[in-house]
């Protein structure tokens, strides 16, 4: 993601939206515990989280169907916390579409607009328009229980943007989509996105879904935001155990810091094994090393001499997925570790087989060194 | 669409039969010539046209229709609010509430009739018009507060905060958007309502009093005295306007989706 307006090292002072420790309780449950964030102008922004983290009760106190319990949640610098939802700039897209069933296509689109009181002639206007952006002209006339899942997905869109939104909120709006759709609307998303120069913030689980259209994801675990930042720094430079292990897979191995020395650091896990890793870290420090399945190189043969971090097993499982396969190779000493390889060769899903004994090895800055 | 067994095109015959042969042959004698009503005596419409002599029936029939229209518009009103309330809110008591707003479905009529006459009485009420239009109310306002109940129960919620969302008051939300998706519960209701009206004799003869004369007491105190032809043509031109609402009623449903669109267009 280097494509997108807003990288966080060049984020624009103001942030557009402000929630500053917003906290939301249903009885004794913290939905959102004393959460802040800061959400930018133009900015694709995704909230990834497991169901129940919080997530779409964030959403939700930005549309205004909820009031925090403490907190300001800001809006262009002015506090909206007691705004109620029809008089906020902000639209949303729900999961369900919510499309009003006794309303044409159109009268669904020009529903937001007569609210306004516009002129006629502008609404059937700004309603073509609409369609048009949607790819949806012609179908008007019909009505929602007439349109096929996809259209009816992007009625909802139409609908949410008819009013030129401060910000539009989408709540896992691909998810009743099946995965071609599903990826095909990712793209035209963001596609939309640049072209408006609008405010996205999209709900989702699915970390694929976030790390392809957002230019910055938070990640939410039990009300609150565990990492804010660009999918590849999220992927890369996770911050905690917790962040590393809900996106994408990863191999965890817990350790002590034996000695540093110039950036690198030699770590030694409880069975006596020894990694070299690139961090600054202090010696001492109980750490976990974080590796991700396709950076760790697989062998056929032993490992070349001078190959860091190699260690010797034999390929208990193998998973074919067509661009890639995936490893699990049981180590000596019973620890698992699971290994990516893309398959470049049509043959090469068919080089190693289970039971096989294979060599791993990786270089010391494959690994991500966490703390938390 | 799947072909119909015989069984099945038998069943449908004898169920339709069992529905509107004796109304056929209602609406067929009320065109008898004859003054014998078991005797067929050749076509004619004498029978209409000695109706409109019968001032009594005729003041009878606009009685009915008057009580019938204002209680079933009541009883819409309030049943709708009712089931509104028994939705929507979780209030203490919902329960006892939803149970008791039932309870006219299951009660005898003569008790209701008759609880109904014994609170006219006791509040010194003059019986008359007035009386049997909110005994009406009291008897049609559960049927339409379980018709509107079950549409509201599969209402999507979503669908008023989208409305909100896209700067609808909560209130014109309402009208906007709640009341056009629970509309054909509201309209079934009303027609169920205006029909249960009609048609009710018992609590109408407990709760009426001099000169508020129903249709459906004016038919019974005539049929005491023997069987009239023109009894027959009362009743068919009663079922051609029931059959003309409720056909209205569902064209009305229909076009409202054209109106949505020649707006826009």
């Amino acid at each position: 993601m280097t494509s997108g307006p807003a990288p966080s090292s060049d984020l624009p002072a103001e942030p557009l939206v402000r929630f500053e420790s917003v906290s939301k309780r249903f009885g004794n449950v913290a939905a959102v515990d004393r959460l802040s964030l800061d959400i930018y102008s133009n900015e694709f922004f995704a909230l990834l989280g497991p169901s129940g983290c919080g997530k779409t009760t964030l959403l939700r106190l930005l549309a205004g169907f909820e009031r925090p319990d403490e907190g300001r949640i800001m809006l262009g610098g002015r506090d909206i916390a007691a705004t109620p939802p029809h008089r906020r700039p902000v639209n949303m897209m729900f999961q369900n579409y919510a499309l009003f069933p006794h309303l044409t296509v159109a009268g669904n689109v020009a529903f937001g607009l007569r609210q306004d009181g516009l002129a006629k002639a502008a609404i059937a206007a700004r309603v073509e328009e609409m369609l048009a952006l949607v790819k949806l002209e012609g179908l008007g006339h019909r009505r929602p229980d007439q349109l096929s899942g996809g259209q009816r997905q992007r009625v909802a869109l139409a609908r949410s943007l008819a009013k030129r939104p401060q910000v539009l909120l989408l709540d896992e709006p691909m998810a009743a989509l099946d995965r071609k759709l599903r990826e095909q609307t990712q793209f035209e998303l963001m596609e939309l996105q640049a072209r408006l120069g609008l405010t996205f913030v999209i709900v989702t689980h699915d970390q694929s879904e976030a790390m392809t259209v957002a230019h910055r994801i938070a990640v939410m675990d039990r009300g609150r935001v565990v990492q804010a930042a660009t999918p590849a720094e999220i992927y890369e430079r996770p911050q905690s155990r917790w962040v590393a292990e809900f996106v994408g897979d990863v191999n965890l191995i817990e350790g002590i810091v034996l000695k540093t020395d110039a950036g690198e650091a030699v770590i030694g896990d409880k069975r006596g094994r020894r990694y070299r890793v690139a961090a600054d870290v202090a010696a001492g420090a109980q750490i976990s090393i974080a590796l991700r399945p396709e950076k760790i190189r697989i062998h056929a043969g032993p490992a070349p001499p001078d190959a860091p971090n190699t260690m010797r097993g034999k390929v208990c499982d193998v998973g074919y997925l067509g661009s890639v396969s995936t490893y699990k190779v049981q180590l000596d000493d019973g620890v698992v570790v699971k290994a990516t390889v893309a398959n470049v060769a049509r043959t090469s899903g068919e080089i190693l087989r289970t039971n096989d004994n294979v060599w791993l090895s990786w270089p010391p800055d494959a690994a991500i060194v966490l703390t938390a | 669409m799947r072909r119909m067994s015989v069984t099945n095109l038998v069943a449908l015959a004898l169920g339709l039969a069992f529905l509107y042969v004796p109304i056929a042959i209602l609406v067929v004698y009320s065109f008898n010539a004859s003054r014998l009503v078991t005797v067929w005596g050749g076509w004619s419409t004498r029978w209409y046209a000695a109706l409109l002599e019968d001032r009594a029936m005729i003041d009878a029939a606009l009685a009915s229709l008057l009580i019938a229209t204002v209680s079933a518009a009541l009883a819409t009103v309030l049943g709708a609010f009712a089931a509104l309330a028994l939705t929507r809110f979780r209030f203490r008591g919902r329960l006892p509430f939803a149970a008791m707003i039932y309870a006219p479905l299951v009660m005898p009529e003569v008790i209701t009739g008759l609880s109904l006459l014994l609170l006219f009485v006791a509040i010194d009420l003059d019986r008359g018009l007035f009386t049997i239009i909110i005994a009406h109310t009291t008897l049609t306002m559960c049927f339409v507060a379980i018709v509107v109940q079950s549409r509201l129960a599969t209402f999507d919620r979503s669908l008023e905060e989208a409305a909100m969302d896209l700067g609808c008051p909560p209130g014109r939300t309402f009208f906007a958007v709640v009341l056009p998706v629970i509309m054909p519960a509201v309209i079934a209701g009303f027609l169920l309502a205006f029909s249960l009206s009609l048609d009710d004799l018992v609590i109408a003869s407990f709760t009426t009093g001099p000169g508020a004369t129903t249709l459906p007491i004016r038919i019974y105190s005539e049929i005491r005295l023997g069987v009239k032809p023109e009894i027959n043509a009362v009743c068919t031109i009663f079922i051609a306007v029931v059959a003309a609402t409720v056909v209205a009623a569902s064209l009305i449903e229909k076009s409202r989706g054209r109106e949505a669109r020649a707006l826009l267009a």
